[in-house]
């Protein structure tokens, strides 16, 4: 059997997929990789299907030790990473020899780094995936994130190892953007036109109460125009919501299934991922768009994602 | 279900990979059963490319692949199907039967929720407990089922300020609605007792104890009979 032993676990790392959707009627929301294009393109590097589940590492990364050995990749952010003391770059396979360790520092860009392994982290499934929800406590290992001495399986790899990268030039148009754009929400029209200019042109900050669950923004702050009387619905991922504050949260991949706040936009598909690459103080803003242009964003991206020049 | 009904049906895009289906704007039994007969409908009768769906009081959040599906081809073949609505014969409603310790340590909220109310403690457990609720979704975490209603004597407005965390079993009123907590996350309900039962276990064939449309009877217990069950 093949492991990954934690030597130190980072701030806060998990193991995540692509997520399990289909259980909303029970209250499950889907979870799943912050910034799924990056834990899909390290996938690819190792020869995985897109959906096999990896670390997800979090501002500051950890120390895993590779006692047999294995084939791996970094994608994401920059974290400075190491093997056995000498750098090793991100969006590149690698193979650990039996005995060393890939060491992460903190970030150099954006959030989160990635860190897939040939043939996948293996634990038991909950509700057919590897994610961890943190609040329920289930998915992952053991439904909380990696602490020291834990000690990973690695599934079977199928695929000898070949040295894969992916092309700098895509790369470069798949990057994290900070300009999110977003269709309108379901009660947008609950919002004055000078709230709604102000969402649309101003900028905001990511707070540090942001998470996995939902990201918390500093900013101009929105009354929602008198009248609505809000009744409990089901929330998209994605879904900006203004409290009754007047400020925005961003629905994220562990967010509470029903919200009873007025959503005023929505990140577009094709953003989402750039939205796990998000810092706290980060500054971002919102361009509103229509929902073709919407569909054709996502369907560019998907393009680039199955790209023969995407190399991998 | 007059034809009036189903013309109240409304639909709104929510995002570019979900679709809000609103039966009408109100939280009634009327609307609580036309979000089951569409779920029922849709369970039997998949339409591809459809991921997930999130029901609530009057309204199902259908998510769909927006690489395979769009909004306009959604909204038609659910059009079709809220047609039928009519003819959907729903199983019948599971009673189930949920323990409480109520006050105390249990129930942190109960003294301050009879004494705004104007009740004795034994008379607020006494409304608490002779209500037969309908669990209208599961929604916020998995397992917690939006149950109603409160009788009007015992409805409450939510805490000024929630709670950075709630013991898992705690069962909370806000407004007309009531709830058990199935795991210890921040919540801004007013919590009267606890439940020593799992509301939500991965290992259980029926993962979460309640699903929609089921019907929940609260029943008093001793904190004797909490520890009891708790070890059980």
């Amino acid at each position: 059997m093949t492991t990954i032993v934690v030597q130190s676990p980072g701030l806060f790392t998990t193991v995540q997929d692509l997520g399990r959707e289909g259980f909303g009627p029970m209250g499950v929301s889907p979870s799943g990789a912050a910034d799924p294009i990056s834990l899909r393109l390290g996938n690819r590097l190792v020869g995985n299907a897109d959906g096999a589940a990896g670390l997800e590492v979090t501002l500051v990364g950890g120390t895993f030790l590779f006692p047999e050995g294995a084939v791996m990749a970094l994608t994401g952010s920059d974290f400075d990473a190491t093997l056995d003391n000498a750098p090793v770059g991100l969006w590149t396979a690698f193979e650990a020899k039996p005995g060393q360790t890939v060491r992460l520092g903190a970030t150099r860009s954006g959030a989160r780094c990635y860190l897939c392994v040939q043939g996948g982290i293996a634990v038991k499934p909950f509700l057919n995936s590897a994610s961890t929800h943190i609040l329920s406590g289930l998915g992952g290992l053991d439904g909380r994130p990696l602490r020291k001495g834990d000690v990973l399986k690695i599934g079977s790899a199928k695929a000898p190892f070949r040295k894969r990268t992916v092309a700098p030039e895509i790369l470069r148009r798949l990057s994290p953007r900070k300009v999110l754009r977003a269709t309108p929400g379901p009660q947008s029209d609950w919002f004055s036109e000078s709230s709604l200019q102000a969402f649309y042109t101003r900028a905001y900050r990511v707070t540090e109460e942001s998470d996995r669950m939902g990201l918390r923004l500093d900013g101009p702050r929105l009354p929602e125009r008198s009248g609505g009387q809000m009744i409990t619905e089901g929330v998209p991922l994605g879904a900006i919501q203004i409290t009754s504050a007047g400020f925005p949260i961003i629905l994220f991949v562990e967010q509470q299934t029903t919200g009873g706040y007025p959503k005023i936009a929505n990140v577009i598909s094709a953003d989402l991922a750039s939205l796990g690459q998000l810092r706290p103080r980060d500054e971002i803003r919102f361009e509103g768009v229509d929902w073709q242009t919407a569909r054709s964003l996502l369907v560019e991206q998907e393009k680039l994602l199955s790209s023969p020049e995407l190399n991998v | 279900m007059p034809p009036s009904a189903v013309h109240a049906v409304r639909f709104k895009r929510a995002s570019d990979r979900s679709l809000l289906v609103y039966f009408g704007e109100q939280i009634t039994l009327a609307a609580h059963e036309q979000v089951r007969k569409l779920l029922h409908l849709l369970a039997l009768e998949p339409i591809s490319g459809i991921r997930n769906f999130q029901p609530a009081y009057c309204s199902v959040l259908v998510k769909f692949d927006p690489l395979r599906l769009e909004h306009e081809e959604l909204e038609s073949a659910i059009t079709l199907y809220l047609g039928r609505l009519e003819s959907i014969k729903l199983p019948g409603s599971r009673h189930v039967e949920i323990p409480v310790c109520y006050g105390g340590e249990y129930g942190p909220d109960l003294d301050d929720v009879s004494a705004l109310q104007t009740l004795t403690r034994e008379k607020a457990i006494e409304l608490h407990t002779a209500t037969t609720y309908l669990v209208y979704f599961l929604g916020f975490v998995p397992g917690f089922a939006y149950l109603g209603d409160v009788p009007a004597a015992l409805a409450i407005s939510r805490l000024p300020t929630p709670r950075k965390t709630v013991p898992p079993g705690s069962v909370g009123i806000a407004g007309n609605q009531t709830a058990v907590y199935p795991f210890a996350t921040p919540g801004g309900w007013r919590l009267i007792g606890r439940t020593p039962l799992a509301m939500f276990r991965p290992d259980r064939p029926d993962l979460s104890l309640l699903a929609i449309g089921d019907r929940v009877r609260f029943v008093p217990i001793s904190p004797e009979r909490f520890t009891i069950l708790e070890n059980a």
